[in-house]
């Protein structure tokens, strides 16, 4: 039988478990259980005055266990460690019961199988908690200075945000100028202004800054490290190759995306005069007068959207995304190319229309100025062949007027290309960056943690994460910038301990599990003579993967041992009063 | 006397679910939260990742009075580990082999992808897979 001293408090949160779960049953059921030295209920466990219930019972009754049958863990697995913390016991050693979300409201309708139920889950709990040990988070020390990959528009915003907190840049563009997409662009939406000067006005601001070094014509070549701590090789193109050593404390990835580039003949793609939004909007800025094409002024321009985004699944490789920026930088491009001569005619062929939020009054505009808009089935895309007159002939059925098949003779056909994640399997091999399904950098959590990745201490910004315009990647920057200071600012880092752990006495050193990690967090190292796994502390996600495939059951996850599972299943099926 | 598939009523098959604790431990959440039924012999255990599980807790689960075992998985959503659909099956295939092994039917054993937000797929395959155990028997026999 256990010797551990663990506390037990069920809550009726209200009643949303009360009214469909006998906690007083469930009390009486497990108090009996080895190991358990209190069993308590509550109206709300989370309530101060139970907190502080639990806090004095975990000190005058000695508890060197903590469970808690309430809601989900979702929601106060923090409240409830914080309380064994305040009150001087591990916090390790707690463990929540989900009797809220997983039983007593999935079962409002079976009181008798939902306090069974709750019964099993609670001492499945016990059991498990019986077997923690004592764990102490990983700290890390962080060291002031970060590295942004990428000089685009979120770089460079990020690398002064970051100098401005007295942090230290290092900022690595691979091209030989910084600036990116927004710095070859012309007027921009909504206040006129260049891309182009904008860029200026932020390298301006670099300049001004003496904690921030650009090193252009440069790239990642290796990493080793891990959060708060990393030391990173840079390779710089030159006459020669030469690296550059740096240590930071976090990573900053804002590489940016690629257009889209159309297969060949797709929508007419190769045909002369059929060009991508990019070339449609480089020629554009570079027209002092009335745009001109292969010497003749663009009377009338054909733009059909969507392509490369929102592609029907059967497209191999489809890129099933909207680019989001796309219908907006096309409608503005329109409204230029008016500007620039307001005899042009032209024709909008688009799917659905997405000029979300402000830019909304740019789409009226372009309609009150001229542009003809005129809608296709996700079925039936516009064809573009090049005509018996020469001219470029695109022909589509418009769902406007009833499916009537229209043909426009046009000079010039634009296909508003989306955004692609840009390839660079080099940055993702070295720091292992995961990929979500649509290929750009993932995120952690879209909404609660939206620039951290599964690193530890490498942020996502911009564009490469997935299709953002300017204004939603500088945002996106500037967070990447808190979040890189909210851990270099304090000076440490701490990490779950949650993580895996060797038994070297059993580990027979086949180095199986060395390869099977993706984080570089199992290393051989020589114990006693014998070449044995260790986990680096740091490193360690705490996934677990290595636990199966481990030939001699050697290794652990902390938490969700070996042990604990089977002692937990011995539980959960340990017979209830009800069905003796 | 063996028992039939059909002598018990009250036979109640135990299922063991294993979840994730970022991705499908939430949808098992919003099943509760939205309050949709499923039969309260599925108990659910949240690890990390499903590529964490041992085929051998599966059959002792099993072994120990368990019917059936679920997996649910965290399919493509994996933020841990990029192969993790394939790691996972490949603990379904080990673990299924280990109950061939044993006598117990290798259905016993499902997975299935389950989502944040999947609570109906989650309730669905939970009851899908109650009545067929029900129909099966208990997975310990005599």
């Amino acid at each position: 039988m256990s010797d551990r001293r663990i506390g037990v408090y069920i809550c009726h949160c209200g009643g949303n478990i009360s009214d469909y779960v006998d906690v007083d049953r469930v009390r009486k059921a497990v108090e009996g259980e080895g190991g358990v030295a209190v069993a308590k209920t509550a109206m709300f466990a989370c309530s101060d005055a139970t907190q502080q219930e639990m806090a004095s019972d975990i000190q005058e009754q000695h508890l060197d266990g903590l469970v808690v049958a309430s809601c989900s863990p979702k929601l106060h697995l923090h409240t409830f460690r914080d309380v064994a913390r305040r009150a001087g016991l591990n916090p390790f050693q707690y463990t929540q019961v989900n009797v809220r979300e997983q039983c007593s409201w999935a079962h409002t309708d079976d009181r008798e199988g939902a306090t069974d139920k709750a019964i099993r889950l609670v001492r499945g709990a016990i059991a498990r908690t019986a077997l923690t040990e004592p764990l102490e988070p990983i700290i890390i020390e962080t060291v002031p200075r970060v590295l942004v990959v990428g000089a685009g528009i979120s770089g460079l915003r990020a690398a002064i945000g970051l100098a401005d907190l007295g942090i230290s840049v290092y900022l690595v563009e691979k091209s030989p100028l910084a600036g990116g997409w927004i710095g070859k662009l012309g007027k921009m939406y909504p206040h006129g202004k260049d891309g182009k000067s904008l860029i200026a006005q932020l390298i301006n601001e670099l300049k001004k800054r003496e904690n921030i070094t650009l090193y252009t014509n440069a790239e990642i070549a290796e990493k080793s490290g891990s959060i708060g701590n990393f030391d990173v090789n840079l390779r710089v193109r030159g006459q020669e190759d030469t690296t550059i050593s740096v240590n930071v404390g976090s990573i900053i990835v804002a590489t940016g995306f690629d257009a889209y580039q159309p297969e060949e003949e797709e929508f007419g793609f190769g045909l002369d005069g059929v060009l991508t939004l990019p070339q449609f909007k480089e020629l554009l800025d570079s027209s002092a007068g009335r745009p001109v094409f292969n010497g003749r002024e663009i009377k009338n321009v054909a733009y059909i959207y969507c392509v490369g985004s929102r592609q029907q699944p059967e497209v191999e490789n489809a890129n099933r995304y909207c680019s989001r920026y796309c219908c907006n930088a096309a409608v503005h491009a329109s409204i230029i190319a008016l500007e620039k001569n307001p005899g042009m005619h032209q024709y909008h062929l688009y799917r659905d229309m997405r000029t979300y939020g402000k830019f909304e009054l740019m789409y009226s505009q372009a309609r009150e100025m001229g542009s003809y808009f005129l809608k296709f089935a996700d079925d039936g895309p516009p064809v573009v062949e090049r005509g018996y007159d020469g001219k470029l002939q695109v022909s589509l059925k418009d769902l406007l007027t009833f499916g009537e098949e229209i043909e426009i003779k046009a000079d010039v056909v634009v296909l508003v290309t989306g955004m692609v994640p840009r390839k660079s399997p080099e940055l993702v091999d070295v720091l292992k960056l995961p990929l979500g399904r649509d290929r750009f950098f993932n995120e952690i959590h879209p909404k609660l943690r939206p620039v951290e990745t599964m690193v530890d201490g490498v942020y996502i910004c911009g564009s490469c994460q997935g299709p953002k315009n300017s204004i939603e990647s500088v945002a996106s920057a500037l967070s990447a910038v808190t979040q890189s200071a909210s851990i270099l600012k304090k000076g440490y880092v701490d990490l779950e301990p949650l993580i895996a752990s060797v038994h070297q006495d059993l580990c027979n050193g086949c180095g199986e599990c060395v390869a099977t990690c993706p984080y570089a967090a199992i290393e051989m190292e020589q114990q006693q003579g014998r070449s044995v796994a260790a986990i680096n502390r740091a490193l360690c996600k705490g996934c677990g993967g290595c636990v199966p495939l481990c030939p001699a059951n050697a290794i652990d996850l902390k938490g969700y041992t070996d042990a604990q599972v089977r002692s937990m299943i011995d539980a959960l099926l340990k017979e209830t009063c009800q069905n003796e | 006397m063996t028992a039939t598939n059909n002598e018990s009523k009250d036979y109640a098959p135990k299922i063991l679910a294993f979840s994730t604790n970022n991705i499908s431990d939430p949808g098992i959440d919003l099943a509760g939260s939205s309050h949709m039924h499923y039969p309260t012999s599925a108990m659910v255990f949240s690890m990390p990742c499903t590529s964490g599980i041992k085929p051998e807790w599966i059959l002792y689960a099993m072994e120990k009075g368990f019917d059936g075992v679920f997996i649910a998985s965290d399919g493509e959503e994996c933020a841990y580990l990029p192969d993790c659909a394939e790691r996972s099956a490949k603990i379904a295939e080990e673990a299924q082999e280990l109950l061939r092994e044993k006598g117990y039917e290798p259905k016993r054993l499902r997975m299935s992808a389950i989502c944040s937000v999947c609570a109906e797929p989650f309730t669905n395959q939970i009851k899908d897979f109650y009545n067929m155990l029900k129909n099966l028997g208990p997975a310990r026999k005599g």
